[in-house]
């Protein structure tokens, strides 16, 4: 391997070399400095004078001295079944004292994209024992389902809840949890490791660690190294895998520093052009293979800045994934947990996992009708604050009325309270009840006989 | 293509950026199709600037290094059209996904090429012309029994065309010669045509005749023409590619090219399982079997996602010609000009608004002019209608992709994000979305509905009107302040809402709904409506109009099958109660 001493230019986390033999696009990069350390790079742009690469740690030490090692070969991940209950830092390496993987693979961080044809399609419920992402916005196995939250929000507590209970009901299947942190702080990560280490789940997890004092850059290789690893559980070693990436809002800010630096024209604030593909390379990444036997499921956290879901990250994301779930800062002051709200919270591949043969007949009916008594309950709150509540008709009392006990008892539940879907189902049911049945209009006649409690204590007794 | 034998067709890369690569050394045209590197990755030249020729690549450049060889192959991107496109599935540069699955496994990988048409299936090939025949540019030669769809073989609209001299049935492969004229010139059923050049038409033709979708409020209210143009903005979860899917579904066309632009592997999936057990309204079989797929999703090579639209129409034009009703559906526009953004900035070039090119809009028009209902140079009349669907960011309506579509479609399906919250579906918003067509269709409902069609879609319009404005009102001060006759007027505009606009695209009866059925739901409302009008001057008051409990089954006969006789016993029973409150 040729070593050159040819920096020209060092802005940011890139550095220009001058160089003699051709490099390829996307290959490594080791920067050797003065004393010996070595720093990890990617080709950005290469040309037959100059290649422009981009350091995943600090460029602090490099000077034009720094030795430059083209490695020859794009980065690549070594991946091995012994990976579970390890700890590994934002680049891949051990940092939990253990022993070096013995890779039973390498390969391409940037993992090429399913063939559409090649997909089956998601249909196993996964049930997380929450009830507003059971009941109203099921999750899916294959599908990729963030959660947009806000500073101050307890997103890392559903996270975790969903870690905790997620199962397919009725099977036995092996399943890992993949977790990828990017520029969190150490308090955030152990309050992960201690809840993981708490219920074992540890041993059949897979956690990468880029902490908020760790390079920026390298959180644009750390969900991809996840992935990779997760890709490799799901689809060589037939594990079901979920996926848990947070906070992507990190992993976006570094993908503008690096924009800022290459000196490109910016997008929509300041985020560059190209973020809605980049993205996409990262979320695309889950789902089910035709004949294979497991599954890659991804949970992304975000946090929104300033809690507007119009702002670009959130966005752009909730383009590409399959639905999101959303966490109301409002339900979180009432001292709600947990505060998901349903109402912009969607799963797009619900359909496809409920109803006969997979949850319950009504699921969908059900579903659909606690939505719209939602919905309107929490309309009629406006009206409230300008007319009172007397000035309301019998009908909308009973509405609004209904707002809140859907809030006090659907909604809220204990951070350790398992629901089966059933119960979910059974409680919404429960709540609908106080509507007149009349007013059940999203509910066939059929399905209200069967399961409404009223008819189901007369076929009791 | 090319003329002279000093042309240098082999050069080598200088600079690999992502997507965009330069090379020098050799000479090309602008959008000649390039092989790059050892790996032959297939290239298109976007742009020449001395010594530098600059190409877009559709295939990820990983590892790519300055100096290995880049060949141009002198042609301009072309797809290969003939029998066997429908029901296929193709990526964004008329790869067959089906055949890469073979070719390289579950995971799309580079340096792979196969033909957008299988060269070795045989086709049982049945002339329409005889030798000594005249034939020209476009005209059909005969038939081949591709799906249900029969397909017709045509001479290339870029032939001169002449007397045949030979022409046999039988079977034959695409490449086979199955036609020779006087001139010597051979035809076979492929044909080769660059995706970027609008196919030949003779003569463009007025929209009116309606694309009928089974949608109510589509049909009913913001109908689009067959061979025009519209556009579907919406922010996520607004229900946009449920809307896509349900046209692509029941549209009244006799093809559909789907392209999936830039969205969700898993929803590609979606439409591949279902669409082969659908069954086409209009002739009960598999609607995949007239579909073309054409799936690049977000995380396929952005060059590709930027062609794929161009593949999509002219496989679209292609159908047209033969003389069919083509739908396209294009989702997502907005992907695709995010790529072009994509391209546009690895170029350098000056950025227009937000960071897209100059050349946008004017990419978005030519785009939609490939739409139309045409005269065929072979005279017989097709059409193709292009349904773009936009991805505002953040919902908002005056970013430039959606502006500058907005100028040029004329049909406009304004999704709404707060409808959908409601579960309203579809979530379209009555009164944001608009349809120029309402003119030249007007005919066209008089004849085949009924004349009382468009005064009774007119009244309804402005019962939703009406409806916005007194709800300002109730808002401040709650209904039962309206006077009598306004509080109906509530009551009629919820019936139009949740009777006639609402749609449940997953109920099996629902889904479809006919032009006739659509007349008559809209026509029990209005018989209500007059009732109440009646009873309300005769002295009733709003309670008892509002109770009177028929009307309440009106909305079961969405998800009846042959609801005639149903409809008619709410009629009766809806008279009888009136009678009832009257008397009192």
């Amino acid at each position: 391997m040729k070593e050159y001493r040819t920096i020209t230019q060092i802005a940011g986390p890139l550095v220009f070399v001058e160089k003699m033999e051709p490099v390829g696009y996307n290959e490594l990069v080791n920067i050797v400095t003065a004393d010996g350390t070595v720093k990890r790079g990617q080709v950005l742009d290469t040309s037959d004078e100059v290649v422009v690469v981009q350091i995943f740690e600090t460029t602090a030490g490099i000077g034009r001295d720094s030795r430059v090692r083209f490695v020859g070969e794009t980065i690549k991940m070594p991946v091995a079944k012994d990976m579970l209950g390890r700890i590994l830092s934002g680049g891949g390496k051990p940092i939990d004292g253990g022993p070096e993987i013995v890779p039973e693979k390498r390969l391409e961080i940037t993992g090429a994209a399913i063939n559409p044809y090649a997909r089956a399609s998601p249909e196993d419920f996964i049930q997380t024992g929450i009830s507003t992402i059971d009941g109203t916005n099921t999750l899916v196995r294959g599908q990729k389902l963030p959660i947009f939250s806000a500073s101050g929000l307890p997103h890392n507590d559903v996270a975790l809840q969903i870690a905790r209970q997620a199962k397919v009901p009725g099977s036995v299947e092996e399943f890992a949890v993949v977790f990828a942190a990017m520029g969190i702080t150490r308090e955030e990560a152990n309050y992960f490791m201690a809840d993981f280490e708490k219920t074992g789940a540890l041993e059949r997890a897979v956690v990468f660690l880029n902490l908020a004092d760790d390079p920026a850059v390298e959180r644009i290789i750390t969900p991809r190294l996840a992935l990779t690893t997760a890709e490799y559980l799901a689809f060589d070693l037939g594990y079901h895998v979920l996926v848990i990436l947070t906070d992507m809002t990190n992993y976006c800010e570094a993908l503008r520093q690096i924009g800022a630096a290459r000196e490109e024209v910016p997008g929509r604030r300041g985020y560059p052009g190209y973020m809605y593909t980049d993205l996409a390379s990262i979320y695309e990444r889950a789902g089910i293979i035709k004949g294979i036997k497991g599954s890659v499921t991804q949970i992304p956290i975000l946090t929104m800045p300033g809690d507007d879901i119009t702002h670009p990250i959130p966005d752009l994301t909730g383009y590409i994934t399959e639905g999101q779930i959303v966490v109301s800062r409002e339900l979180h002051r009432k001292g709600i947990y947990a505060p998901i709200n349903v109402l912009p919270s969607l799963s797009r591949l619900m359909n496809l996992g409920i109803g006969e043969g997979h949850t319950r007949e009504d699921h969908k009916k059900v579903s659909d009708q606690l939505y719209a008594a939602y919905a309107e309950g929490n309309d009629l709150r406006g009206l409230v604050a300008i007319v009172g509540k007397d000035a309301l008709s019998e009908r909308d009392r009973m509405f609004l009325e209904f707002a809140d006990v859907f809030e006090d008892r659907f909604v809220r539940q204990g951070l350790y309270e398992d629901r089966s879907i059933e119960g979910t189902l059974d409680l919404g049911w429960e709540l609908l009840s106080a509507l007149p049945v009349e007013q059940l209009v999203r509910i066939d006649r059929e399905l209200i006989q069967k399961y409404h409690p009223k008819y189901r204590k007369k076929a009791q007794e | 293509m090319k003329k002279g034998t000093e042309n240098r067709t082999r050069g080598v890369l200088k600079r690999i950026s992502g997507p965009v690569v330069t090379a020098v050394g050799l000479d090309a045209h602008m959008y000649d199709v390039v092989k790059i590197g050892h790996e032959e990755l297939m290239g298109e030249v976007i742009k020449i600037q001395g010594e530098n020729i600059i190409i877009q690549v559709y295939e990820d450049t990983a590892g790519i290094r300055p100096g290995e060889p880049v060949e141009n192959t002198g042609l301009s991107l072309a797809v290969e059209l003939g029998p066997g496109l429908l029901t296929s599935i193709y990526d964004g540069i008329q790869r067959p996904l089906e055949v890469l699955v073979d070719k390289m496994g579950n995971f799309i990988e580079r340096g792979v090429s196969a033909p957008g048409l299988s060269h070795e299936k045989k086709w049982e090939f049945v002339p329409t012309v005889k030798v000594g025949d005249v034939v020209g540019a476009g005209d059909i030669l005969g038939t081949v029994q591709e799906t249900n769809i029969i397909h017709k073989v045509m001479v290339p609209p870029t032939s001169k065309g002449g007397k045949v001299k030979e022409i046999s049935g039988g079977s034959f492969t695409v490449e086979d010669t199955i036609c020779t004229l006087e001139d010597g010139t051979s035809i076979t059923m492929l044909q080769r045509w660059p995706v970027r050049v609008a196919r030949p038409v003779k003569e463009k033709m007025n929209p009116d005749i309606p694309l009928i979708t089974g949608q109510r409020i589509l049909d009913g209210l913001f109908p689009i023409a067959k061979g025009g143009t519209a556009a579907i903005p919406g922010p996520f979860g607004s229900g946009k590619t449920v809307t896509q899917q349900q046209l692509a579904k029941w549209s009244d066309s006799e093809i559909v090219v789907y392209i999936g632009c830039g969205e969700r592997g898993n929803e590609m999936t979606e439409v591949l399982t279902e669409f082969p057990e659908l069954e086409d309204p209009l002739t009960g079989r598999p609607l995949m079997e007239r579909t073309v797929l054409i799936a690049n999703t977000s995380n396929m090579p952005v060059a590709a996602r930027e062609a794929s639209v161009y593949t999509g129409v002219t496989i679209a034009e292609y159908f047209r010609d033969m003389g069919y009703d083509v739908s396209l559906m294009a989702d997502s526009t907005s992907r695709w000009a995010e790529a072009m953004r994509e391209i546009s900035s690895r170029l350098e070039e000056m950025p227009g608004e937000e960071g897209y090119p100059a050349y946008l809009a004017a990419r978005l028009s030519e785009f939609y002019e490939r739409a139309g209902r045409v005269e065929n140079l072979n005279g017989t009349g097709g059409s193709v209608s292009i349904i773009g669907a936009v991805s505002p960011p953040g919902g908002d309506f005056s970013e430039p992709v959606t502006q500058n579509t907005l100028r040029i479609v004329k049909v406009f399906w304004a999704l709404d994000a707060k409808l959908s919250q409601r579960r309203h579906f579809p979530a379209i918003n009555w009164l944001d979305s608009y349809s120029l067509y309402l003119d030249s269709l007007t005919d066209w409902y008089d004849t085949e509905v009924s004349p009382e069609w468009n005064p009774l879609r007119a009244w309804a319009m402005a019962v939703l009107q009406k409806e916005s404005e007194l709800q300002e009102i109730v808002q401040l001060v709650g209904s039962d302040a309206l006077p009598d006759e306004e509080q109906i007027t509530i009551e009629v505009a919820r019936m139009i809402r949740e009777v006639f606009l609402q749609q449940n695209a997953y109920d099996a009866v629902d889904t479809y709904c006919s032009m006739a059925k659509q007349y008559d739901i809209m026509k029990a409302i209005k018989f209500y409506a007059d009732l109440a009008r009646v009873a309300q001057a005769g002295g009733a008051t709003p309670q008892q109009i509002v109770s009177v409990k028929s009307k309440n089954e009106l909305p079961q006969i969405k998800f009846i099958k042959d609801y005639e006789p149903v409809l008619e016993g709410i009629h009766k029973e809806m008279e009888a109660e009136f009678d009832a409150i009257r008397a009192a």
